[in-house]
């Protein structure tokens, strides 16, 4: 058995639903956050494997995966800093409590 | 079997079984320990692919430094265990993501009939490389990259204004 791209298509896919199944269900913030890390995660194994499928010449794919590290560094600091104020004011992190804005 | 194929078989059994364990696990301390196992993994999985600068970034930034602030500021909120919210509805928030995810999982499949050969071309030496990733950075992704340094800054700004404590 060799190693095809179907394989890290099947794993990418994998992680980008656990991801996204973390969002939906979790009602914990800071584990809303670090399931769309892992969401992000699975886009990233398919950029790198699709650059080196389609372009082996070129990095295309590596560097959208830097940018995608760059965005999430900056989700996370953002995300928990929200986080924090909402801790502070509220008491708790359940998602459904943060009604604020709800009517 | 090849070399390659073991370590591909043992990265993305420990990045999906870690991943699971994170999506299951009512604490988020555990949740987060084990996806920081999920982030090392798949630094194996970036080094298969031959992306050797990603590799050490995926180390050193996602599993080092974006890994330590969660954990950080989950261990700075202290939420006991009896505050953590109860996951209740659990089969309607499943078929809920399971009706979202259906158009991907098409998608998926259509993907396998698409792509007729999936066999990775052979790389260059230099592949993936420090040298190699940014030359092409700092030519021709000159702009998104000073882009994505406004954006830092900017989000550095953000935090501290949230953050802060009012004077």
């Amino acid at each position: 058995m060799t190693l095809t791209l179907y394989h890290y298509l099947i794993v990418a896919a994998l992680l980008f639903c656990m991801g996204m199944y973390g969002i939906i269900t979790s009602k914990n913030a800071v584990r809303v956050l670090m399931s769309m890390e892992l969401a992000l995660a699975g886009v990233s194994i398919n950029f790198v494997a699709f650059s080196n499928y389609i372009t082996p010449a070129a990095l295309t794919g590596q560097i959208f995966t830097i940018f995608i590290m760059t965005v999430s560094a900056a989700e996370a600091g953002v995300g928990l800093a929200i986080i924090f104020n909402v801790y502070k004011n509220f008491k708790t992190v359940d998602m459904d409590k943060i009604d604020l804005m709800k009517w | 079997m090849a070399a390659n194929t073991i370590f591909f078989m043992i990265f993305s059994l420990v990045a999906i079984i870690s991943g699971f364990v994170m999506i299951t696990r009512r604490h988020p301390l555990s949740a987060a320990l084990s996806l920081v196992v999920t982030f090392i993994s798949l630094a194996g999985l970036y080094g298969l692919l031959a992306a050797k600068l990603l590799f050490i970034i995926q180390i050193l930034v996602y599993a080092g430094a974006i890994m330590t602030l969660v954990i950080f500021s989950i261990m700075l909120l202290n939420v006991q265990e009896e505050d953590l919210p109860a996951e209740e509805r659990i089969i309607e928030r499943v078929s809920i993501t399971t009706l979202i995810l259906l158009p991907m999982i098409y998608i998926i499949g259509r993907s396998f009939t698409v792509i007729k050969d999936g066999q990775f071309p052979e790389v260059s030496q230099d592949f993936g490389t420090i040298h190699s990733v940014g030359m092409f950075l700092f030519t021709t992704y000159s702009f998104p990259f000073e882009v994505i340094s406004i954006l830092l800054l900017i989000s550095l700004l953000g935090v501290v204004v949230l953050a802060k404590r009012r004077i």
